[in-house]
């Protein structure tokens, strides 16, 4: 309850995104009724960014439809949404501080959430500024996008990861000539075994996109400020009247700095979502956390870029601003849907040093599950739900699936869960 | 214009009205309805948008298809006959549908 002689100003949430509408919503579920302030720069409502790179650039899908919540949720539940407003510096101390967006309007709070996000890599070629050079992460962009690509007959994408082949499996489904340039030796480096990136390799080529790797782009060609190109290491210029760029991401955090927070790939936090300060929380893709997964948690830190991960940190944000304790201790998981090829991953496979292949990768579905001294960690999965979903919730309880028994097929995954045995601890001499 | 009632695992009612078109899921996330995770954001990825449907509604929808099937044998609580994934149950004009949500989604 709020006294006059006690004036607060509630919580300001730093991020009209996933991780910050979770932090508003878990605050009322968890039953706070101070004053709750979200404020971001796009244009949007809160809106789902994956269907960017899928569904929206086919038309089926806007900024509208996809938004997290009604206007009357916000209103029901007294959540403050501020559109189109930048928040551009913030000063705090322990009992709180005031944030001042672009436009001069000033934002007071008592607590303070960061959800900041991440913005795309950018790469400075020359011809980079070309009309119909583009980076997919709002709405806006994708708007953009998608009206350039219906144009297009020749368009290329410069980055092998998710984003870059989502779009390029689109485009070429939409008849367009698609060439995809990778830098390094495979697709999808950064997320997935070499097993499933020559699978990618090979079920791209199968649709007609042309893929290159180890491609080394020289520069955007153009004419009358309209790309036309990309000129490669070899001189060879691949025609494009759209390229799209996705590089991969940069995290969001010059309010950190300015806070003094802690920022090393990301804003630091523990395992409460807890920035440096011990008072600020953050969220989602800006945050550099204590590895959440069960089968390593806390060993070493990393960032995440999923819609799982900005939701359940957020969810652990909102507790420990209400002084609840809570960690973010789950099973991380992934997807992305390339043409008909839905790509289920589940854990982490990091220091893995046994891949298992259960299925025929040339019938289009098949698991890859990875393991460490004998024990299941992670999987890929493609067009295997079952199998995913026998990996996720065997992670979830700590338990494994052996991997002479992870083969066979005609077995579901789901039937070969064991428990892990652990190592005995050796009797106190 | 069409309602769901989302009965929770402890027996309290939420009721919606939501728009022909949306999914059952769609419209329980965009009003806040509690027990219905849905990560994936109905992309039949996640299965954490389970629910059982109430007997009065079991004609309403369309039979599962074999992806929605499969993702429903990997659900947080076990299946039911009357399970499915509320991102598949499109609302069509003037349903009034009920729905159960499950003790957890994850």
């Amino acid at each position: 309850m709020s006294t006059p002689a006690q004036p607060r100003t509630g919580t300001l949430i730093v991020g009209n995104c996933q991780a910050g509408v979770q932090i508003a919503s878990t605050l009322r579920e968890l039953g706070d009724t101070g004053p709750i302030t979200l404020v971001g720069e796009e244009p949007h409502a809160p809106y789902q960014r994956p269907p960017l790179s899928k569904a929206f650039l086919k038309g089926e899908a806007t900024a509208d439809s996809l938004a997290f919540r009604t206007h009357d949720f916000y209103r029901e539940h007294d959540i403050e949404l501020v559109t189109r407003e930048r928040i551009v510096t913030i000063t705090r101390d322990e009992r709180g501080g005031v944030a001042v967006a672009e436009s001069g309007r000033i934002f007071p709070f008592a607590r303070l959430a960061l959800a900041t996000g991440a913005v795309p890599r950018t790469i400075p070629f020359e011809g980079s500024e070309l009309e119909g050079v583009t980076y997919l992460r709002t709405a806006t962009e994708a708007t953009v996008l998608e009206q350039q690509l219906h144009q297009a007959t020749n368009v290329v994408v410069v980055g092998g990861g998710f984003i870059g082949l989502e779009v390029a499996a689109g485009a070429r489904a939409a008849g367009k000539n698609v060439t995809v340039l990778e830098a390094a030796p495979r697709l999808i480096g950064r997320a997935v075994c070499e097993q499933t990136s020559e699978f990618y390799l090979q079920a791209h080529r199968r649709r007609g996109t042309r893929v290159v790797l180890n491609a080394k782009v020289v520069r955007f060609t153009g004419e009358h400020d309209r790309v036309t190109g990309v000129e490669l290491g070899d001189g060879t210029v691949v025609p494009a009247e759209v390229v799209l760029i996705g590089v991969g991401v940069i995290p969001r955090t010059e309010l950190a700095g300015q806070l003094g927070l802690e920022v090393d790939n990301g804003i630091v936090v523990d395992t409460h979502a807890l920035a440096s300060d011990g008072l600020t929380v953050a969220a989602g893709d800006c945050a550099n956390m204590p590895n959440p997964s069960i089968a390593d948690f806390g060993q070493g830190r990393l960032r995440l870029e999923s819609v799982q991960n900005a939701v359940e940190q957020a969810k652990v944000a909102a507790a420990t601003l209400l002084g609840q304790v809570a960690e973010h201790k789950t099973v991380p998981w992934f997807w992305s849907d390339q043409a008909d090829l839905k790509l289920q991953i589940a854990g982490l496979s990091g220091g893995h040093d046994q891949v298992v292949l259960r299925g025929d990768p040339d019938s289009e579905k098949f698991s890859l599950l990875y393991y460490r001294d004998g024990i299941l960690i992670a999987a890929d999965c493609v067009n295997s739900p079952l199998d995913f979903m026998a990996v996720r919730n065997a992670l979830h309880k700590g338990q494994s699936i052996p991997a002479a028994l992870a083969t066979d097929t005609a077995v579901p995954l789901k039937k070969s869960v064991t428990d892990v045995l652990l190592p005995v601890p050796s009797p106190a001499a | 214009m069409p309602t769901v009632t989302y009965v929770a695992y402890d027996g309290s009612e939420t009721i919606v009205n939501g728009f022909a078109g949306d999914s059952v899921m769609e419209t329980a996330v965009r009003n806040g309805v509690p027990g219905i995770v849905a990560e994936c954001g109905g992309s039949l990825s996640c299965a954490t948008c389970h629910v059982f449907v109430c007997s009065d509604s079991a004609g309403v929808f369309p039979p599962r298809a074999d992806l929605e099937d499969d993702m429903l044998d990997g659900t947080a609580v076990d299946r039911e006959e009357n399970s499915r994934l509320s991102c598949q149950l499109k609302l069509t004009d003037d349903v009034a549908v009920h729905v159960q949500t499950p003790e957890t989604q994850v």
